[in-house]
């Protein structure tokens, strides 16, 4: 069982028979009052949303789920195709399941997915992926404050905000779990 | 190896940071308060039902530097104040750091009244224009500020009256949830008279004991400040903690020692008016900062 000190973004509970996972978390608390733990949840089989508050002395049923490492494949009218090398099974989830999720997917990458009755609905992702950056705006020359920032977008659509001295065609590094820059990739 | 880009991102953020701290001595050294130091690692803090300290070698991290700076109160001190860090065991949230950065000032005969004028004047201090953004949110400074009963807040904002919600055991969560973000939006509020069972080191109201002289400043739907009149009564204090400390104990909670140094010296002090604020959020408010995380230059996750 999880307690409420367990309680962060992406735990997956089971509430009322389903698996749910934590979307958004925010620990709050009256300066001299009773700890609240703020969660949106997702319901993992039926998509839909809803805040719950619980309160410190609450336990919380961890989700039975199933768990396989799979190589992402490639994409196609069905959605986003995985295979598990061991017995060439595949699953394939869609868009909508994956969320971000999709963004950060790079062919032939070893992701795990998980599993509910058979049925893929979610997967963990390496921390870090590395991706080639398509449109960024040039570098301003001079500029070479090192926390400046401008909006650039990678191989598989997704926008983020970048270092100014990154430019168009870097390969550059990002966190999985905030979608946020980190470093450049020397090649 | 590049330099770390978040970490760079942050310095207008620590910048200014920097000179509010600046400000913050200004202010106090301008009105002859004494600055002080006081340990942060301590036998024994005030023991509070929602409150957990950090241990350290059978001593504590302090929870606030309270009980030290009402001893140089009782010792003769009529002024005082600090800026140091506070631990809290367990609070980490878009505005809570287990480490964080507290204000606390006390005054020597005087009350709580005398503490919203010093909250309302730090404030103008630090911003001379007048008025904030914060999130979208205009906020008008100018003195006065709202006063607002806990009582009237309730009526006004809860779902619940505030009696039922005492007896309930909801009141931390009808303020948290349905109080706190409609306070502070226009101008800043004061929540005051809070009930006399949530005031641990809070002095009864002479007018009305069913309250106690304390308060709390919200900004925006931040609370910012915690103020009391201070108890001075070492009897009706050690009560007070005796039945703190039980209801952690009756809680699971790990016990704590008991600040008899703190209690001795308390019949010597004189009335006064003390108040914790929290600089860090202070910082993210001034800086239109939508978490903590922003305005310090380290969150625990990154060490």
């Amino acid at each position: 069982m999880y307690s409420c000190a367990d309680l962060k973004k992406g735990l997956k509970l089971m509430i009322d028979g389903e698996p749910h996972v934590i979307v958004q978390f925010d620990f709050t608390k009256p300066g001299k009052g009773q700890a609240l733990y703020k969660c949106k949840l997702r319901n993992m089989i039926t998509g839909s949303l809803f805040d719950r508050t619980y309160r410190s002395g609450e336990s919380f049923e961890p989700a039975s789920l199933e768990e396989r490492e799979m190589q992402y494949l490639y994409q196609d009218e069905t959605g986003y195709v995985f295979m598990d090398n061991r017995n060439f099974e595949q699953v394939t989830m869609s868009a909508d399941t994956l969320g971000d999720d999709k963004y950060f997917l790079v062919d032939n990458m070893e992701v795990k997915i998980l599993l509910f009755n058979g049925q893929g609905i979610g997967i963990t992702l390496p921390n870090f992926v590395n991706l080639r950056v398509t449109q960024a705006d040039p570098w301003v020359k001079g500029d070479t404050a090192a926390g400046n920032n401008k909006p650039a977008t990678v191989e598989t659509g997704y926008s983020l905000q970048v270092p100014s001295f990154v430019e168009q065609d870097t390969l550059i590094q990002i966190d999985t779990r905030t979608g946020e820059y980190v470093t450049r990739v020397k090649e | 190896m590049e330099p770390n880009w978040a970490l760079a991102r942050k310095r207008p953020a620590l910048e200014k940071r920097a000179r509010i701290l600046q400000g913050i001595r200004a202010f106090f050294v301008a009105r002859e308060f004494l600055e002080v130091e006081t340990p942060q690692r301590i036998p024994a803090n005030a023991p509070e039902f929602h409150i957990d300290a950090v241990g350290s070698e059978g001593w504590f991290l302090h929870t606030s530097p309270e009980l030290c700076m009402k001893r140089l109160l009782a010792a003769g001190y009529p002024r005082l104040f600090q800026l140091c860090r506070c631990w809290r065991q367990g609070e980490r949230g878009s505005r809570h750091l287990p480490e964080f950065t507290m204000l606390e000032w006390y005054r020597a005969e005087a009350d709580y009244r005398a503490l919203m004028d010093d909250c309302e004047a730090l404030l103008q201090a630090l911003l001379p224009q007048g008025r904030l953004t914060w999130q979208g949110q205009a906020i008008d400074l100018a003195p006065p500020w709202e006063r607002l009963s806990v009582r009237e807040a309730f009526a006004r904002y809860a779902s619940i009256g505030l009696d039922e919600a005492l007896g309930g055991g909801r009141f931390d969560e009808i303020i948290a949830l349905e109080v706190e973000p409609h306070l502070g939006l226009q101008t800043p509020t004061f929540l005051i008279d809070y009930p006399v069972q949530l005031a641990a080191l809070a002095r009864a109201k002479p007018a009305d004991p069913r309250v106690a002289e304390r308060f709390e400043l919200y900004i925006a739907g931040l609370e910012l400040a915690n103020a009391f009149s201070e108890l001075t009564d070492p009897v009706e204090q050690r009560q007070r903690f005796a039945r703190d400390e039980a209801e952690r104990r009756a809680a699971g909670k790990p016990p704590y020692p008991s600040p008899e140094k703190f209690l001795d010296e308390l019949a010597a002090m004189p009335p006064a008016a003390g108040i914790a604020l929290g600089v860090d959020r202070l910082v993210q408010l001034l800086c239109d900062a939508a978490t903590i995380d922003q305005v310090v230059a380290f969150t625990p996750e990154e060490l």
